[in-house]
């Protein structure tokens, strides 16, 4: 650890951000930021990187060019993909073979590549901005934004964007009763899945009586198809510090940590190394910027629970424990981490302090809805053409965002439902697509916010299948105490997997029914309390689609493998034996250029033949 | 003392009380099972559940885990306990039928079917002997494994613990090892001869007429319909 | 396999022998032998004073765990939603039926483990497979059988160096 006394007073950080700010300013280099992370990396991004390096070295160009290693644009459908700064230039689907035509034509003589272009489907425009991309337009990227400016594994980076100024502005001129008042009069509510507005939440444990106080910050991003807290620690990690550091000193804890999945290694490693910088300048620490006030942030790593996220069952997996929840009350803010006070918050909450405090509570209020404030980031995945993480103020429509931000439904198919809020959420029909979203309005329809997953269906998918699939999930990762979550969640997976199989019998939907409303009200925690819902939505908006497999014994999507049988369509099929290898149980036979036959008694289902045929010859009915 | 509403009437209970405390105390039977007085609480059973709050603002919790707050509105019999508290009971029914406990809870709360398939795994992981073990016998031999549920008791690596003295603390406390009473019908899944006595109340909740003090505490009067004996009968055949 | 104590017992000082580092120190020791040997487990229970029963429940909560040996290579298999609803489950099947076992299994050979993960939060290229640390983008049935194919071809080469 390094010597407090190497630590800088606050004037001195002040005059570091000054000159940072003034460094970018005038800085005549072109940067090329390269989207990287996570899932940037999984599409290859470091190759890119590295061959735009080399390239830029062998030219001898490193005064004119530079490459900067960034977290996710947000665009991950676009990966590899490119900012240009300053003239915001956008490449997507980068290779590394590219790298010569981009760094001498583009960079040098702002010279369009025009196959790197983003070209939009509905009117085959190309791009050549960001700002240009129907992606980006409706956003308002007020926390995810900076990830495309700032090199996250340096804090200069983050100072050269006027980053901590928001914490230099607390210390100095707020004391903790204020910072509270800000941030409960922006109205902003938790991004982590209730919804309980952070300054009364703050406030409880402010006033609880300890000599010792917490806080966490939840980064145990659980819910499958949420990916935006994971972008955020790997893009912009001093920013969720600064916003912690913030928060900790309206609180009045001296000991933070942070839980963090530990599936995120990238997320882990700048997470980390942004402590470890935020120590070396003072803003870590015991003394903080010579002000007396104190903090300290520990890193914590989950192990794979999805309860976790719970915040009792989080506290109990900090203390090295079974992640099982507790009873509420005591609330963490009054009996936490080690029975002292504790708040939680999560990554994309703690992200938002700093905006709060720069800007005001008035601006921030201003934003968003009469009682969801701020703006949302949800991540838009499943059938849907631009994939990405969106981020946009609260009170905009599932159209907008579906459509005009998503671009629609691949292929051409129809929209059938968007899944949001996870294994807790529902999933919600076309007719709810003009349902403007906030807090209140997607629980009266059935569905919550909880952190952002926005799944999107198309007609091939099947709503029962899908109520199965987040059964299993959640038979799974209940923690298993309560009766009515354990065996409610297993039994209704097993009522649910009956009507799949074609084995649903009259009664089945509506005990399936009662026993979900069961579930919701007897249950302890919020995991129990909402592990319906899947259940329930679909029940709401499609129970004819499990009707049709109940009475019919057909599943309508072509999903349910017990029900559907594969054809080849006689017309249609060209006898090029492209479906006969990849069949796994030789149920094909055939000739060239002959109409090939498919046994059906042989056939599993597998679908790799639907998969193999060019000339969609081969039928789901 | 710490002032609620239990079922209409205003109570006082020590700081400190869960609901079920205060309720036992005012001579109000909740039903529990994982229950026990000389163990610490656990709330994992769902069947001490009563109805908190008002207005639309109300949801189930176990009262056996909920310390009392002032003000605190409590109802114990409402119809969305006893649906819910039905329910438990069915699922508790499902995964064993052979204990005598859970066979006498169906009957008592008029429990007639059960709509799910019998997995007669006897153990409803309702932890006493878990707690028993560690908590009276200093045992630490057995314990909760995995999750969700994949979740079972048992010692490490499933041989016999060292720790384990044979005191058998677990089994005296179990409810699911003792065998059910094999009326006229045993192999029925739900046994419900404690039915065939008729149920005190034959009409509609009525508070005013109730000569119980909590009214719906018997939990018959809140029925919609008479359970009939034929009907029962006919479910027990099922 | 032999577990080495001083490697255990290092864990255990790294994190001053705290009772609430039980999860770390499981994770250093999941880290070292791919699983929890049982004998490490025994020896982090006296060392920590926490009854085994309990080091036994955490091992067994959390999906990060393993009290058997894993195989050469660990095949995960994403099960989040929009691989899902992409079509993973049918990626998981081809695996199975590959290599004859089921999920959260391994292979006779000790070659391959097969499981399934929560999400990898990498829905834009689903459905996503990673096979020890490397990432399969938009896997289909198709290629299951080549990706299996090119750690087992790993396999053949390292033993020619050898």
């Amino acid at each position: 650890m390094k010597n407090t006394n190497k630590s800088k007073s606050l004037d001195q950080i002040k005059k570091i951000i000054k000159e940072q700010k003034q460094a970018r300013k005038e800085d005549d280099k072109i940067t090329l930021t390269v989207s990287s992370g996570t899932c940037g990396q999984a599409r290859g991004s470091m190759e890119v990187i590295d061959s735009l390096k080399e390239t830029i070295e062998q030219k001898q160009l490193e005064d004119k060019v530079r490459v900067k290693v960034t977290g996710c644009h947000g665009f991950c459908e676009a990966e590899p993909n490119i900012i240009f700064q300053p003239d915001n230039i956008f490449y997507q689907h980068v290779k590394p073979k590219h790298s010569k035509d981009i760094i001498e034509k583009t960079a040098l003589n702002k010279e369009i590549l025009d196959q790197l272009l983003y070209t939009d489907p509905s009117t085959n425009e190309k791009a050549k901005k960001d700002e240009d991309i129907s992606f980006y337009t409706k956003q308002e990227r007020l926390v995810l934004g900076d990830n495309v400016l700032i090199d996250p594994t340096d804090i200069n980076d983050y100072f050269s964007i006027g980053g901590y100024n928001s914490l230099l502005k607390t210390l100095e001129t707020l004391n903790p009763e204020q910072v509270i008042n800000t941030v409960k009069s922006s109205g902003i509510r938790g991004r982590g899945g209730a919804g309980f507005p952070t300054g009364i939440k703050w406030e409880f444990t402010r006033k609880a009586k300890s000599d010792e106080k917490y806080i966490i910050c939840n980064a145990d991003e659980g819910d499958p198809g949420a990916y935006m807290d994971r972008s955020l620690m790997e893009g912009n990690p001093h920013r969720v510090l600064e916003g912690m550091i913030i928060g900790a000193y309206a609180i009045g804890a001296n000991q933070g940590f942070i839980y963090i999945r530990d599936e995120y290694p990238l997320a882990l490693k700048n997470i980390t190394l942004a402590i470890q910088q935020a120590k070396e300048f003072g803003l870590l620490g015991q003394n903080i910027l010579d002000t007396g006030f104190g903090l300290e942030i520990n890193i914590v790593k989950g192990a794979g629970a999805f309860v976790c996220g719970e915040e009792t069952a989080l506290i109990a997996s900090v203390e090295g424990k079974v992640g099982e929840p507790k009873q509420r009350p005591p609330f963490p803010a009054v009996k936490g981490l080690w029975k002292k006070p504790t708040n939680i918050n999560n990554v994309e909450t703690w992200g938002n302090i700093p905006l709060i405090i720069e800007k005001g509570a008035d601006w921030y209020s201003q934003i968003g809805t009469k009682d969801s404030k701020g703006t949302k980031i949800f991540s838009l995945v499943g059938k849907i053409n631009n994939t990405g993480l969106v981020e946009v103020p609260m009170g905009i429509t599932l159209r907008e965002i579906i459509f005009d931000i998503g671009g629609g439904i691949p292929e051409g198919k129809k929209f059938k439902a968007v899944q949001t809020g996870g294994p807790s959420g529902g999933c919600l029909p076309a007719e709810k697509l003009d349902l403007p979203i906030d807090y209140e309005s997607l629980t009266e329809a059935g569905s919550i916010m909880g952190s952002g997953g926005m799944i999107v269906m198309d007609e091939n998918t099947c709503m029962v299948d899908v109520a199965k699939y987040f059964l299993n999930f959640l038979r799974d990762e209940s923690c298993g105490k309560c009766l009515s979550c354990r065996e409610g969640t297993q039994r209704m997976w097993e009522i649910v997997n009956k009507i799949t199989e074609g084995n649903g019998k009259k009664g089945d939907i509506e005990l399936l029914e009662e026993l979900a409303y069961a579930v919701k009200d007897a249950s302890m925690c919020g995991l129990g309390q909402t592990a319906a819902n899947p259940v329930l939505s679909t029940l709401r908006y499609f129970r004819d689609e499990y009707e049709a497999h109940v009475v019919d014994k057909k599943c309508p999507a072509g999903v349910c493998k017990d029900l559907i049988r594969y054809i080849i369509i006689e017309d249609k099929c060209t006898g090029c034996m492209a479906c006969i290898k990849p069949c796994p149980e030789d149920a094909i036979t055939g000739e060239l250029k002959k109409v090939h036959t498919l046994d059906e008694n042989k056939c599993i289902r597998c679908g790799a033949c639907y998969e193999a045929c060019k000339f969609d010859a081969i039928k789901i009915e | 003392m710490i002032n609620l509403k239990l079922n209409k009437l205003d109570v006082k209970a020590e700081q400190g009380w869960t609901i079920l405390e205060t309720a036992k105390y005012y001579g109000l039977e909740i039903p529990t099972l994982c229950y026990n007085e000389g163990l610490s609480t656990y709330g994992g059973c769902r069947l001490c559940l009563v109805e908190i709050g008002e207005g639309e603002n109300t949801k189930l919790v176990s009262s056996c885990t909920y310390p009392v707050e002032e003000g605190l509105v409590v109802h114990t019999d409402t119809k969305r306990v006893l649906n819910a508290r039905k329910m438990m009971i069915e699922l508790m029914l499902s995964v064993a039928p052979n204990s005598k406990t859970i066979q006498d809870l169906a009957s008592k709360f008029g429990v007639t079917q059960m709509r799910f398939e019998a997995r007669n795994e006897e153990c409803i992981l309702c932890g006493l002997c878990v707690r028993m073990c560690a908590e009276q016998m200093d045992g630490k031999a057995i314990g909760f494994q995995n999750r969700g549920h994949k979740r079972k008791i048992s010692t490490p690596f499933d041989v016999r613990s060292e720790e384990c003295r044979l005191c058998g603390g677990c089994m005296y406390i179990c409810p699911a090892c003792q065998l059910r009473c094999h009326g006229p019908d045993p192999d029925s899944d739900v046994c419900n001869a404690c039915l065939t006595m008729d149920p005190t109340c034959v009409d509609v909740y009525d508070e005013l007429q109730c000569w119980m003090y909590d009214a719906g505490r018997c939990g018959t009067c809140v029925r919609e319909e008479e359970p009939n004996k034929k009907d029962i009968q006919n479910a027990d055949k099922k | 396999m032999n577990v080495q104590t001083d490697k255990v017992k290092s864990f255990i000082n790294k994190y001053n022998c705290k009772q609430s580092a039980l999860i770390a120190i499981l994770q250093e020791i999941q880290a070292e032998y791919n699983y929890l040997p049982k004998n490490a487990l025994i020896y982090v229970s006296q060392q920590l004073h926490i009854p085994l029963i309990d080091i036994i429940g955490v091992a067994t909560f959390y999906s990060a765990f393993s009290l058997e040996p894993k195989g050469e290579h660990t095949v995960k298999v994403c099960m989040g939603t929009a691989c899902h609803v992409r079509g993973g489950p049918k990626i998981l099947e081809e695996f199975e039926r590959r290599l004859e076992i089921e999920s959260g299994h391994t292979t006779d050979d000790k070659q391959f483990s097969l499981d399934t993960v929560a999400c990898l939060e990498c829905c834009a290229i689903g459905p996503v497979v990673v096979v020890d640390e490397n990432y399969h983008a938009q896997t289909s049935i198709r290629n299951v059988d080549t990706i299996l194919k090119k750690y087992r071809k790993k396999e053949k080469k390292n033993e020619e160096h050898q």
